[in-house]
């Protein structure tokens, strides 16, 4: 982990809400890992004062790639941002997803909702290196919100999508379609990051099932080191049910480990 | 070119390298920023405030971003005396700088507890007695919103403990003088001031509060002046050293409260914002220093020229 005051926005790629940026910036590019995030710079000045995390979608010798919506005045300021603009960021932070030499032939399900799906790019190629068969399945509410479906195509990754108004692929939830897919097959692992509501019902199912699951949860965050205690989920471990802090110990957790609010 | 400045900052029980701490419930246990900075080039810094047991804190959400500023409501979640002592401290104690301690308490007896135990353990430069967190529940309620409660409690820690206190003050009360006043009567080394401005923030359309917990505690840019006009306040009217805090954000903004009347000052949110923003400021104040001929930082303390 890093401040890199000098990271450089090379590409902006953009649909409606969503942007796409690559970024140069080596040392957290070499560094990142899947899961792992960024905390993002808005002003230099005190207005919006904090720092905001997104995750990391892809990452590599010369750098990192992040994909984030505009949902507030913060990344309603960083889709201003132009090529050439000289960025401020922290990383990388957090534990990132499990991934591990031995999964060699396993199968796994990547499961993203909305801009959720950021994580699960860099998560499915790094799995695609290590001979795991995956499948990606991307959810929205409506076509304009799973703008990275050719890219994942592109990739040569199985990717499975769906929307609630049915204007592209399955017509319902992402977790309907993950429901469907599941009586078929039953995978090693499935991976998720999405809206809290998509992770409860996934975790369910994942359960259910009985698929180790792991998911990246999402929050506020003040600092994103672990100093501020902002970010804070509940979260089961040998010391009991405390609240854990997403930043630190996150924001990827064991599904089954995850305690959702009534 | 550059010119020595003499930097170092004295609070009379306790000399600091630099007049920069870092402030408590900001900078965690201190070891978070060990990637970010050099602990050594601060002054020292005030560990997140301790209660004697582990603490579970507030249920989120926690944080809410104001404009120059952030609602907190964590509620002092920690992990208690003894985990402190035990896994924390012993590394703290590689570090040449002045390591403070936050004691926190539910009541005037566990506050002694704490002392009583921290007292026992060795690297712990001062004690910074948080009378003023907002979070604890009962609306606020603390013993710093009397100067009866105040002096009580500084009177009995002040006999009960081995090390230095420096008393932190709430913003939240009438008279922030009559209540410094109450803690120097009593006995304390130092006045800190000032904690967060009891705040709330509500979401319009469900028309319920951001926080957890209501009502949080307002930092950042946005509360300097105020913190300003009580250092200043404060300082001209009380003995004991001062060390303010409250959106300090830069060298500037550390200036101005070394010059209201601070011996020293704490840096709080800003180290959310940029982790070494601390040494960052005592660069700026150093370079400041330079540029304007002052050969030691000590000159400057209370100059504010008030006709």
């Amino acid at each position: 982990m890093t401040i890199d005051r000098n990271a450089r926005l090379r590409e902006i790629r953009n649909w409606d809400d969503y942007f796409h940026w690559t970024i140069d910036s080596p040392e957290v590019g070499r560094e990142a890992r899947p899961g792992q995030f960024v905390m993002v710079k808005v002003a230099d000045g005190p207005l919006p004062l904090l720092r905001r995390p997104l995750s990391v979608h892809d990452a590599g010798r010369s750098g990192i790639e992040l994909f984030f919506k505009v949902a507030g005045l913060g990344t309603e300021i960083l889709s201003g941002k132009k090529p050439g603009d000289t960025l401020d960021l922290i990383g990388p932070l957090g534990k990132g997803f499990s991934l591990s030499g031995g999964m060699k032939g396993k199968r796994a399900f990547c499961v993203g909702g909305g801009r959720g799906i950021a994580p699960l790019y860099f998560l499915a190629r790094e799995l695609g290196a290590r001979e795991v068969r995956t499948t990606v399945f991307y959810g929205g509410r409506r076509l304009a919100d799973i703008p990275l479906r050719d890219k994942f195509e592109k990739a040569g990754i199985e990717l499975l999508c769906s929307t609630d108004d049915g204007s592209h692929g399955f017509a319902g939830f992402v977790t309907e379609l993950v429901g469907r897919e599941l009586v078929r097959t039953t995978p090693d692992i499935i991976y998720a990051c999405g809206p809290d509501a998509m992770m409860k019902s996934l975790a369910a199912l994942a359960a259910k099932r009985g698929v180790p699951a792991e998911l990246s949860l999402e929050s506020m965050m003040g600092c994103g080191i672990g100093a501020c205690w902002g970010c804070v989920h509940r979260i089961k471990n040998e010391s009991g049910d405390g609240w854990t802090k997403i930043c630190e110990e996150g924001p990827v957790f064991p599904g089954d480990r995850i305690l959702w609010p009534e | 070119m550059t010119k020595n400045v003499d930097l170092t900052a004295d609070l009379g029980f306790l000399k600091l390298r630099n007049p920069v701490l870092a402030a408590s419930g900001t900078f965690g246990y201190g070891l978070e920023f060990e990637p970010y900075l050099d602990l050594e080039k601060l002054g020292g810094f005030v560990v997140k405030g301790l209660y004697f047991k582990p603490k579970e804190g507030n249920p989120p959400p926690r944080l809410v971003e104001t404009a120059s500023g952030l609602i907190n409501a964590i509620g002092l979640q920690g992990v208690g005396v003894e985990a402190f002592s035990e896994k924390v401290l012993p590394k703290l104690r590689r570090f040449k700088t002045a390591v403070i301690v936050n004691v926190c308490g539910a009541d005037d007896d566990e506050y002694a507890a704490v002392i009583e135990y921290l007292d026992k353990q060795e690297g712990i430069a001062a004690y910074e007695l948080n009378i003023s967190c907002p979070n604890v529940k009962a609306e606020g309620l603390c013993p710093a919103l009397s100067p009866r409660t105040t002096f009580d409690l500084v009177k009995r820690l002040k006999a009960a403990s081995r090390r230095p206190l420096i008393t932190k003050l709430s913003p939240n009360v009438t008279s922030i003088v009559e209540i410094a006043k109450a803690a120097e009567e009593a006995g304390t080394d130092a006045i800190a001031l000032v904690n967060t401005f009891l705040a709330m923030a509500l979401d319009l359309e469900t028309r319920r509060p951001k926080l957890g917990n209501v009502f949080g505690g307002l930092s950042g840019p946005a509360i300097k002046p105020i913190a300003l006009r009580m250092v200043y306040q404060v300082a001209s009217q009380v003995r004991v050293p001062v060390i303010g805090l409250g959106g300090i954000r830069t060298g500037t903004d550390a200036l101005e409260f070394l010059v209201a009347g601070a011996a020293a000052v704490e840096v709080g949110t800003a180290n959310f914002v940029d982790p070494d923003a601390a040494v960052r400021i005592v660069r700026e104040v150093e370079r400041w220093c330079e540029a304007h001929g002052v050969s030691e930082i000590r000159e400057i303390v209370g100059t504010v020229m008030v006709s």
